[in-house]
């Protein structure tokens, strides 16, 4: 099927949305927020992202792009670079290999997986960083972050599937 | 029933998947062994992304100060009272600030002696502070455009909130004091004895590196020694909170929460993080 220039284009950028969607989550996370008392930590909208188009649309969410994302939020949150790339390619790898476990269950599945999915995330986070500073870190940061990311997840799947309705699937 | 395509099933995508691993374990290793190895990529990045967080920040801090008046106008009548008190004990401050600057500047001619060097303040709005859970630094929408230059001590109005770690053309990023990696010469004021402030993630960094006969009370007052020419001697850092088993803790000045404006101290000497080369023309 012929298709004109414009058609195409407006075909690669709904194709690039989930990655678009990715990288804005990064800049927002670590907008200041002015709240007293609120902790100082984002939860993780990227990973909530990656897991996301790792499980209904891992063809928009190539790994070279997962890798990169990783190393682009490194920079953003001024970390050591590499954690979380490879936190993200780990991530990423698991669920997008697993994906016929959540494929057509319920949001409850999926919202379980993410926990899961999460903890594991925090859990290699805290390590890498208390391997690269040659010191045990406090956790209680990271579980402050993994938690507020659990609970910020159904929303952030809401705005996740009013996207997906914009994409549509592959000619083959 | 449709065939779901799973991806990492091919051999090349498993190869790819564990060679991209790879990748990011190799850049963890060599950012360890040479932090400087990767500033140049960080700093073109930040350049790229500041301003789009200065545009965003910008109506967040609105939206912030809007809700800030809304709880000053409940808590006027209390707010009132505080700061007459406080103005009050300020102008006592001033006269005795007032008093010592003469007996100062009498002293200085009396000893002829030479002028400190001229300190320069920038200001800078911070445009991202809140990132991984086990990283304390802070981004800020000025960089060498602007004058900051590494190492330069980042201040807020209580005292010294951290250093200036990477520059960019019109970014920077500011290490806090509370940092894993932070380290700040620091003394007690009143004994000054010195000693290095070194943060580890929480809320309360520890003195490091005091020699083993000196003593140092709660409540103390740190500030900066100024060795190492990094920073302005005498800047306000925090006070003593613990002397105990885990070591001296120290409870700094300035807040990290609520941060908007931040100023950057222009000493006009290059610090030791400054590299060889960058020191000739100033």
């Amino acid at each position: 099927m012929q298709m004109t220039f414009l058609q195409r284009l407006d075909l690669y950028l709904r194709f690039s949305l989930p990655v678009a969607l990715t990288i804005l989550l990064a800049v927002l996370g670590v907008v200041p927020l002015h709240a007293p008392g609120f902790a100082p930590v984002a939860p993780m909208l990227v990973l909530a992202s990656l897991y996301y188009w790792a499980i209904y649309r891992p063809q928009m969410m190539p790994l070279i792009l997962v890798f990169l994302v990783g190393l682009f939020h490194d920079i953003l949150i001024g970390g050591p670079l590499g954690v979380n790339a490879l936190a993200y390619l780990a991530a990423y790898g698991l669920v997008a290999g697993q994906r016929r476990v959540f494929l057509g269950k319920s949001f409850g599945v999926v919202w379980w997986g993410f926990m899961l999915v999460a903890a594991a995330v925090e859990a290699l986070r805290w390590i890498l960083m208390s391997a690269l500073g040659g010191t045990v870190l406090d956790p209680l940061p990271g579980f402050f972050t993994y938690v507020s990311s659990v609970a910020v997840y159904p929303l952030l799947s809401l705005l996740f599937s009013s996207v997906h309705k914009l994409i549509p699937m592959p000619e083959h | 029933m449709m065939r779901i395509a799973v991806p990492l099933r091919s051999f090349a995508q498993r190869f790819a998947f564990v060679l991209l691993l790879a990748c990011a374990v190799a850049i963890m290793l060599v950012g360890k062994a040479d932090p400087l190895t990767f500033e140049r990529a960080r700093t073109e990045v930040t350049d790229l992304v500041t301003p789009l967080l200065d545009a965003i920040a910008q109506p967040v801090a609105t939206g912030a100060r809007v809700i800030d008046e809304a709880e000053q106008l409940l808590a006027l009548r209390e707010e009132n009272a505080r700061l007459r008190e406080e103005n009050a004990r300020l102008k006592q401050w001033q006269s005795a600030a007032l008093n010592l600057q003469s007996e100062n500047e009498q002293l200085r001619e009396l000893l002829s002696y030479q002028p400190k060097d001229a300190v320069r303040y920038i200001t800078a709005r911070v445009v991202g502070d809140r990132g991984g859970a086990f990283v304390r630094s802070i981004l800020i929408n000025e960089g060498s455009d602007g004058g900051v230059k590494k190492g330069q001590a980042a201040l807020v109005s209580d005292g010294l909130l951290g250093r200036v770690a990477s520059v960019g053309e019109n970014s920077a990023r500011v290490l806090l004091i509370t940092d894993l990696n932070s380290r700040i010469p620091v003394m007690v004021q009143e004994t000054r004895i010195r000693a290095v402030l070194a943060g580890d993630n929480s809320q309360t960094p520890r003195l490091v590196f005091l020699s083993a006969n000196a003593t140092v009370k709660k409540g103390q007052r740190i500030v900066t020694s100024g060795h190492g020419d990094a920073f302005p001697p005498g800047l306000p850092v925090g006070e003593i909170t613990e002397v105990g088993e885990s070591g001296v803790r120290v409870r700094a000045f300035a807040s990290e929460d609520r941060l908007r404006f931040i100023r950057l101290v222009d000493f006009g000497r290059d610090g030791i993080l400054t590299p060889p080369s960058a020191g000739v023309s100033e």
